[in-house]
């Protein structure tokens, strides 16, 4: 970390960079956030740890819109969702000098309380310098250690690789985290009988509070307007007392994330009800996947994305309801 | 779902037709005195990829047993390739809706050209069978909370 604020400061001073997008202490030692810094007293608060989940990608667009360029600081994940972006034209590329930060994987806060911990006042072992194979977490009835891996996102136990996919240069090293399958719990729900399908959503989407976490923080969902901010929805009218978006929120937000969703997982992240959003956009993904040959949102920015194409002989819709009788 | 075998079951089934093809395939199947069943409701639509995929799950949502999207041939597009964007959409979000619980039958699409008013008609006499033997559809609408 101290690596990385030294050569912040070295770029702010040589007016390479005119501000530094990267993530400070929140008010409580397991969440920082995102923060802009533009001067060297306020890098000082700068942190990078395993809690730096949040992918700063979507604060570019903003960035590209102000004087000077952003230093952004990108761990493996997030470089896929800023390609991605820069292939909408939503971000500018000159805007933007990127360090590919290492990651060991990233924590989270609830899997770590749920090896029966409470009153958890901080963890430590989370450092890029460590070796990352166990936390002490630093509880109000004392100190404990567990494996790093059993207080990680579920995201990183399924990581699509440590490679950035854009960078000027990189600071800190990776580890691999991966553990899963990354489509295991998306084959999973395939599996079972339509009734205990919707049973299973129905039970997941009922803890939803609309907060819109989820929107706000997709790196996907970048439209200047949103549809759910719509006065005129595309099919329903929020004067009319319609209550189809508030139903129908996460299929359509997974649809239009479709085809553009890097599987960042964000969504999951910061769902403050504990939803597993995830699934909806992995179901797309493994679907495009499929039947249209193997796709990786941001992995490669000349591709064709697979709802804007098309070839003569794509397989007809009704391949669902084969493949589902196999 | 709850299969409901009561004979008073009648299905609302919402058929998306393009004007240029299926909408004209229906408009034979009539002028050729063949039949089908009057539980289609159809919805003429400029091109078959007209239909965003907010129309079908508003279809479910307001309480449809099932949906048909038909179009002309691939290749045969008035617009060129409407429907082969729409083959792609329809794909993805039929296995999205097969996966939150709203079974594959229940969902179509069928190309059929102007001419065809034999295979329109017979294209919904076989839907509206096979979503009699479905029976009644999951309620879509409490799929976030029950009401």
């Amino acid at each position: 970390m101290q690596e990385l604020i030294t050569r912040a400061k070295e770029l702010l001073a040589d007016g390479t960079v005119a501000r530094v997008l990267g993530w400070k202490a929140g008010d409580l030692e397991y969440n920082p956030q995102p923060a802009f810094f533009t001067n060297e007293k306020e890098l000082e608060e700068f942190v990078y740890n395993g809690f730096c989940g949040a992918n700063l990608s979507k604060y570019m667009i903003e960035a590209s819109k102000l004087e000077g360029k952003t230093l952004i600081c990108l761990k493996p994940c997030d470089s896929y969702s800023f390609q991605q972006l820069m292939k909408e034209h939503r971000i500018d590329r000159e805007k933007a000098y990127i360090i590919g930060v290492g990651c060991k994987g990233k924590l989270d806060i609830d899997r770590i309380k749920a090896n029966g911990l409470k009153g958890v006042t901080g963890v430590t072992g989370a450092e890029l310098t460590d070796d990352c194979e166990e936390l002490c977490v630093t509880t109000l009835y004392g100190d404990k250690k567990i494996p790093y891996a059993d207080g990680m996102l579920e995201r990183c136990s399924v990581c699509k690789g440590k490679e950035h996919m854009i960078c000027d240069e990189q600071i800190g090293e990776s580890k691999d985290t991966k553990t899963g399958e990354r489509f295991a719990k998306v084959a999973a729900v395939e599996e079972m009988s339509s009734a205990e399908k919707f049973a299973f959503f129905q039970k997941e989407l009922s803890k939803c509070i609309r907060c819109n976490a989820c929107r706000n923080v997709c790196p996907a969902c970048s439209c200047r307007k949103c549809v759910f901010d719509s006065t005129k929805f595309d099919s329903a009218q929020k004067a009319n007392v319609d209550s189809f978006e508030e139903k129908m929120f996460h299929i359509i937000r997974a649809f239009h994330v479709a085809g553009r969703c890097t599987d960042c997982g964000e969504c999951s992240r910061v769902c403050p009800q504990g939803i597993p959003l995830h699934l909806f956009n992995r179901k797309f993904i493994k679907d495009i996947n499929e039947l249209y040959g193997e796709y990786q949102a941001g992995a490669d920015i000349e591709a064709k994305a697979p709802l804007t194409s098309y070839v003569f002989e794509d397989v007809e819709p009704s391949v669902v309801a084969e493949r589902s009788k196999s | 779902m709850s299969i409901n075998n009561n004979s008073e079951f009648k299905p609302k089934i919402v058929a998306f037709c393009c004007n240029w093809c299926s909408y004209a395939g229906a408009d034979l199947a009539g002028s050729s005195r063949l039949t089908y069943p009057a539980d289609v409701k159809i919805i003429r639509v400029p091109c078959s990829c007209r239909v965003n995929p907010m129309f079908i799950l508003r279809a479910f949502e307001k309480g449809a047993d099932g949906v048909i999207l038909c179009g002309c041939h691939p290749g045969d597009c008035h617009y060129t390739s409407g429907n082969f964007y729409a083959r792609r959409r329809m794909t993805l979000l039929f296995s999205m809706l097969d996966y939150i619980g709203v079974e594959n039958g229940r969902t179509r699409v069928e190309w059929v050209s102007a001419a065809e008013g034999v295979k329109f008609s017979a294209t919904m006499n076989s839907f509206v069978e096979k979503i009699y033997s479905l029976g009644k559809n999951v309620r879509l609408e409490d799929l976030r909370c029950k009401n």
